[in-house]
């Protein structure tokens, strides 16, 4: 028994030597700072370090929400990324049925291909973009309403168009991208199925509603339910790119608040809690909308 | 994809209007995408005094390629695309390193204790300790402001480890695998000699996805590097766009029509930077994306 243990382990022992790497590296950056994550249960300086900083209970939780910028963080985070869902699931799917429906060729990748690109630009590029093209002075768009003899915007510098800015210019960089997914499960539908379908005189419509639809149902779902996982995670990247003095009433969100609070003022133990926060709510969310799914249809995470 | 190809019947005038009006859509919809690309280029190459004579730019005017040449005299600029590359190529290298280590051994039925594996990388996916733990961790390490902090971190992206183990299981032929194991080779031999040369489409995309994050992050080397020796060109170009600072302008008591000259090339060198910053991305891209569908839908799915 020991002995083939041992001619298994043998032969086997590059599978765990190989394994072995990404697991320190996991162990590092991932499970080291999850363990940090207790510095927000403690008055964090650097002196003390991790283990001898003194404990506090929930003092910095008790502190963001009673916060003045608690309420604002919060409705903010979620006005972003409630807008964002319920724009960024369908318009993926949508497209991606359209995308389907196409009979010619070429027409079809092509369309696809260029749909990919904005995905692979950068979110510094992307907010330099929106600033050539919504920018006061001489912004693309502001030049057109003068053109046609309207008053221009201050679409940058406006509390009430950054959940736009911020919504739309993601639909344009990820929506071609977001269908790849489905792309991947609609090509798996059998054919003839359709085929049986048309035989029978079904229009267009009627297959994509009975045939595309439910064959793509169980993927539907789990993108949503990972999108609803991430619904406190209002990327800080583009936010904070476009954020400014004059729109800081609506684009203050968790993560920008998170790096101001932590980096810029070194309040480490403070942010920190406010990032388990954020996390907490995460979860949360995914669970909860896991369980939804697993009530109304078959699939689920797990 | 078949679906073409298969379908012989006749289309009825319902069936015109549809396939029309989605042509029609699908249509504006790639224009859309493509419009402030175009734009951008154009732009790039126009004389900056024209650029917005009319409102929406079709075709460059004024020829001039002043962005471009100003370019390779803006030393921030090149500094920043030296680091870019370096912490690209060797961050990219270490990414698909790890990766690969990661997802063979849990693709091989061999491999005891998968299912505590698999959760063990998984978790992470769904906890993490946050911004601020995770900049202790790389202080405590020391390598904050050094190169180190630009590579080390992130090294495995744990969903693109599940879309190779799922590659790996679905086209590396089991016989393949077995037969390799009766001759003697250990799984080392095996990855290297059978599982990899078989892998060049999911190695290719993965090559693309890390290398593009890599290439646009601009965020780890904000909150991790001090020295503007070290910044890489996402955050030059954020000074440049954003935040409206001329890269290494020394020139700030130019008065008069050199000040003028200065805003005029500030800019071109807008959009020519833009044009540079996103090139060797946009170049990579057709070589890998006809490996999109192959390489990850499979493992998109089943993963």
């Amino acid at each position: 028994m020991t002995k083939s243990r041992w001619k298994y382990f043998k032969q086997h022992k590059w599978l765990y030597l190989m394994l072995a790497v990404p697991i320190i590296f996991v162990l590092i950056w991932n499970y080291w700072p999850m363990y940090g994550v207790v510095i927000a249960f403690k008055d964090y300086s650097p002196a003390f370090g991790i283990l001898g900083s003194p404990w506090v209970g929930l003092k910095h939780f008790k502190r963001f929400f009673h916060s003045y910028f608690f309420g604002n963080v919060m409705i903010n985070t979620l006005r972003v990324s409630i807008y964002s869902l319920l724009v960024s699931i369908p318009l993926p799917i949508i497209l991606a049925l359209m995308f389907n429906e196409i009979r010619i060729k070429w027409f079809k990748s092509t369309a696809q291909t260029i749909s990919y690109i904005p995905n692979f630009i950068s979110v510094v590029v992307i907010v330099g973009m929106i600033n050539f093209f919504f920018g006061t002075q001489n912004g693309a768009i502001n030049t057109l309403l003068s053109a046609v003899g309207l008053k221009q915007i201050d679409f940058l510098g406006s509390p009430a168009w950054f959940p736009h800015l911020y919504v739309w210019s993601g639909i344009w960089q990820g929506v071609g991208w977001g269908t790849l997914i489905y792309t991947a499960a609609m090509s798996g539908i059998p054919q003839d199925q359709y085929e049986a379908a048309y035989l029978e005189g079904a229009t267009r419509l009627q297959c994509i509603k009975n045939i595309t639809i439910p064959a793509i149902m169980p993927t539907i779902v789990i993108s949503a339910i990972l999108a609803t996982g991430g619904i406190m995670a209002v990327g800080f990247d583009k936010t904070y790119l476009l954020q400014n003095a004059s729109n800081l009433s609506t684009s203050e969100v968790l993560s920008t608040y998170t790096y101001k609070v932590g980096i810029i003022n070194g309040e480490y133990s403070f942010s920190a809690a406010v990032g388990l926060f954020n996390n907490i709510i995460n979860f949360i969310m995914l669970f909860v909308v896991n369980k939804f799914a697993q009530k109304v249809g078959e699939t689920s995470l797990w | 994809m078949a679906k073409q190809s298969a379908m012989r019947y006749t289309r009825t005038k319902g069936d015109k209007v549809f396939d029309v009006v989605n042509g029609v859509l699908i249509t504006i919809f790639t224009l859309i995408v493509l419009y402030p690309l175009i734009f951008v280029i154009n732009a790039s190459f126009s004389d900056p005094t024209r650029i917005y004579e009319v409102p929406l730019l079709l075709w460059p005017r004024g020829f001039n390629w002043r962005g471009y040449t100003e370019i390779l005299k803006d030393k921030d600029i090149l500094i920043g695309f030296k680091n870019a590359v370096v912490y690209t190529a060797l961050g990219t290298v270490i990414n698909l390193v790890v990766t690969t280590l990661g997802a063979y051994p849990l693709s091989r039925k061999e491999l005891k204790g998968k299912g505590f594996f698999t959760l063990f990388f998984t978790v992470t996916m769904f906890f993490s300790g946050g911004l601020i733990p995770t900049y202790l961790v790389n202080q405590q390490l020391g390598i904050i402001n050094t190169i180190w902090v630009m590579i080390l971190p992130g090294a495995l992206g744990v969903y693109n480890m599940i879309l190779m183990r799922t590659y790996f299981q679905q086209n590396i032929p089991n016989e393949l695998v077995e037969s390799a194991y009766i001759d003697g080779a250990n799984d080392m031999q095996l990855l290297w000699k059978v599982v990899l040369p078989l892998s060049t489409p999911i190695i290719a995309v993965m090559a693309m996805f890390y290398g593009v994050g890599r290439w646009n992050d601009y965020f780890n080397a904000m909150i991790y590097l001090q020295d503007r020796s070290k910044f890489p060109l996402q955050l030059i170009l954020r000074e440049i766009l954003i935040q409206g600072k001329f890269g290494d302008s020394a020139n700030q008591t130019l008065q008069g029509s050199a000040q003028a000259e200065l805003m005029m090339i500030k800019l071109t060198l807008k959009y020519s930077v833009v044009i540079i910053s996103s090139l060797p991305v946009l170049l990579f891209y057709p070589v890998v994306a006809k490996y999109f569908e192959k390489g990850i839908l499979v493992g998109a799915i089943k993963g």
